[in-house]
């Protein structure tokens, strides 16, 4: 038996310049942590996060448990692949332990174990591990001729469209493809010459060897063998596949608590090599199967990033309505990424490659957006008043006055204190500057909205849109609790300060994405609109709701294509023939009322038309509202 | 002067050929929807950032087609990006891209570089 051979090189070369490369790579990315993170980084190493990241990685990078879910048989292929993969080299070398003479061999006699130990004996034992090799083998092969079949016709695994790659891409996509096909002809070739192997590669072998030489043609074989894992494992760095080993990095990284944040640094560089580019987050773009824009998905945005390219058109071009992070099986925070890029105007990439792309350096930190201040001459009005509860509509809903004069009837049947901050139109919240990137200018109507808020001395502030309110919460230092109206009539029901009548109309509720995605506010809404209305819930709902397509988030985006998406929208809202399309944002409600056949009403405007008398009144507020209550008896 | 009761008022004339339209070009080019605008106001009238400045993108649209893009420079700065302009045009101009474009060009053109 021999110990060595020389076709074995380009794998051992392949092996050690990747595990090399790898440990390299990830210290380079650790020392380049915040000292924040590198902390929680170490104690998530030493703590419960451990446990639970390899947890996360058996059951996500091996099995491909959520893909499974959503995709049975896309989830077959990716986990046969891997986690087939994986067996085979685990029971490859225990094979190569228990039957080669000695123990603890290197790499390559697992690999191309049968090359080197051909016949394990006769022995029920010996057969039982050709049945299992064999077994795997299979398993992988069959994942294999899926994915090949997935390149041309994606329904096959169910999805709808498939990634676009590059050369270098389908270069390394070849090589991986030749890896088990390879093997599995090189042992059958070695087998066949024996008589010996399992069921797979023993048939195959005998077959062969009935009409062939197999002795002299298993040898280039087991050199297309070792060649092809050779080049996959060179040129894994700087293709999709380095999303193998950086995953398993990232796992452990978000189990300690580090997150994205709002800069380009190790975690968002992480995130974009642990995308592996499955396209999955393609199918579930609007852009995509409405408009048919199909280059701005973040499977295109993390590979031109790691490519150095430009991509400022990328980062623009997207309604930031986060329906691509919700279905992403790695779980990138692809919002947080393409916000990253926003702010950054010059479009110069953040982070550069070197020497073909296997190093990549920081680059200086580019200016913000524009390099002047911003001059809003916003002077500090003196007509602030003390209130105990704040309204703040927001601008789009000073263009849908219904939901304001809604609001203006609950607020008094509640008879809270309210001031109403913009009545006379105030500042924007800053939220769409900051969606565009420009932080420096949001700051300052934020700063000039929190002092007349604190002057106010309020408690609360309810606010009327969802975008208003994710700015209220994310980026405003104030002491009031934010509501967005939904939670607010919620609690009115609750404590039973509003009475409310059911209707006989049936209603079907739009999640809007910023109250749902991102300020995640599912529920409220719901509980509502059952006490009001017959609720029917749509195909799409909740994490799954679709855009209306008015986001304030794209400003790229050609107005016809945005109706397009509302249109869309509409039609499988009214498949389920419901009386009102009930939302609770006022740029939802525009955007919809311009398409729709069927009317599109806000959740305040339905709570308002429902309520029953004037019940339950708190004591102290009824001579306040005296006056309104008689107006509203009179009508 | 003051006190003789007459002054001289500066020139109305548009010159088309001293005045530099490369701003609007620069626009026009990258969000057609600029040319539909027909001049109607509802941008302005509604406008967030005009109820507390001078600000108004009607005025902007025909300074910057005439060339005349002193004025637009400096006001562009007030915007506030909240998009209720969109809303209310009724040709469909995608507003908010024209003042992002208004910027990046103006921000080119400060730094002299090709527009």
């Amino acid at each position: 038996m021999k110990d060595f051979d020389i076709f074995v090189i380009p794998f051992n070369v392949g092996l050690y310049f990747i595990l090399i490369y790898c440990v390299v790579r990830f210290i380079v990315w650790f020392r380049q942590l915040s000292r924040a993170d590198k902390l929680r980084l170490q104690r998530g190493f030493f703590g419960r996060a451990f446990g639970q990241s390899l947890k996360e990685i058996f059951l996500e990078s091996l099995l491909h448990r959520k893909i499974m879910k959503s995709k049975p048989v896309l989830g077959y292929m990716h986990m046969s692949l891997a986690f087939g993969w994986f067996l085979l080299i685990l029971f490859g070398t225990i094979e190569a332990d228990i039957f080669s003479e000695k123990h603890l061999n290197p790499p390559y006699k697992a690999i191309f174990f049968k090359f080197f130990n051909p016949s394990h004996g006769e022995s029920g034992f010996a057969q039982f591990w050709y049945f299992l090799m064999d077994l795997i083998l299979a398993f992988i092969l069959s994942g294999l001729l899926l994915a090949i079949i997935k390149r041309f016709i994606p329904s096959v695994v169910g999805m709808k469209k498939t990634t676009k790659h590059r050369l270098i891409d389908r270069i390394a996509l070849t090589a991986l493809w030749l890896i088990f096909p390879s093997r599995l002809i090189a042992e059958s070739l070695t087998c066949g010459a024996g008589g010996l192997g399992g069921f797979l590669t023993g048939t195959a072998g005998s077959f062969l060897a009935s009409f062939m030489p197999v002795e002299n043609l298993a040898y280039p074989f087991w050199w297309l063998y070792s060649l092809s894992l050779g080049v996959f494992f060179v040129l894994l760095p700087i293709t999709r596949y380095m999303h193998i080993p950086t995953e398993l990095f990232l796992i452990f990284m978000r189990n300690s608590g580090i997150t994205t944040g709002d800069k380009a640094g190790t975690f968002s560089e992480v995130e974009i090599h642990s995308c592996s580019s499955c396209g999955i987050c393609i199918d579930a773009c609007q852009m995509n199967f409405v408009t048919g824009i199909r280059n701005i998905q973040p499977v295109y945005l993390n590979r031109a990033l790691r490519r150095d390219e430009n991509v400022t058109e990328i980062a623009e071009n997207c309604l930031m309505c986060g329906r691509c992070e919700q279905v992403c099986p790695v779980g990138i925070e692809t919002t947080a990424i393409r916000m990253i890029q926003r702010r950054n105007i010059s479009g110069e990439p953040l982070i550069k490659n070197k020497w073909f792309g296997y190093l990549r350096y920081r680059s200086i930190q580019p200016r913000d957006k524009d390099n002047y201040e911003p001059s809003y001459a916003l002077e500090m009005k003196e007509d602030f008043k003390r209130a105990n509860v704040i309204y703040f509509a927001g601008c789009m809903t000073h263009l849908t006055p219904a939901i304001k004069e809604a609001m203006k009837k609950i607020f008094n049947i509640a008879g809270d204190k309210i001031w109403f901050m913009d009545e006379e139109g105030g500042a924007c919240c800053g939220r769409p500057l900051m969606l565009e990137g420009r932080d420096r200018e949001a700051r300052e109507l934020i700063n000039y909205n929190s002092e007349l808020i604190r002057k106010s001395g309020a408690k609360t502030l309810v606010t009327s849109c969802p975008i208003c309110y994710n700015v209220f919460r994310e980026s405003y230092y104030i002491d009031a609790e934010i509501l967005h109206h939904t939670e607010y009539i919620k609690r009115l029901i609750d404590d039973r300060s509003i009475r409310l009548n059911f209707s006989d109309k049936k209603v079907v509720y739009h999640d809007p994405c910023e109250l749902g995605r991102v300020g995640k506010i599912y529920d409220e809404p719901r509980d509502i609109l059952t006490w009001v209305a017959e609720l029917i819930e749509p195909i799409e709902r909740k994490e799954k709701a679709l855009c209306c397509g008015g986001s304030l988030a794209n400003i790229k985006l050609d107005p016809k294509k945005k109706s397009a998406i509302a249109f869309d929208t509409i039609k499988r809202l009214s498949s389920v023939n419901p009386d009102y399309i009930v939302t609770s944002c006022p740029l939802c409600k525009k955007t919809f009322a311009q398409v729709s056949d069927i009317k599109v009403v806000d959740i305040a405007e339905i709570v308002a038309e429902e309520i029953a008398g004037l019940q339950r009144r708190k004591p102290s507020t009824v001579s306040l509202n005296l006056k309104e209550m008689v107006r509203q008896l009179l009508d | 002067m003051g006190r003789f009761g007459y002054t001289l008022s500066k020139p109305r004339v548009i010159d088309y050929d001293a005045n530099n339209r490369c701003i609007a070009e620069f626009i026009a080019a990258h969000e057609p929807t600029f040319n539909l605008c027909i001049e109607c106001g509802g941008c302005a009238a509604t406008c967030t950032a005009g109820n507390f400045t001078s600000f108004s993108l009607r005025e902007m649209n025909i300074l910057l087609k005439r060339g005349e893009n002193s004025a637009p420079h400096e006001k562009i700065r007030r915007c506030m990006m909240c998009g209720k302009c969109i809303l209310v045009c009724p040709r469909g101009v995608n507003t908010r891209n024209v003042i992002a474009l208004a910027r990046e060009a103006f921000m080119k053109f400060d730094r002299n570089e090709r527009l």
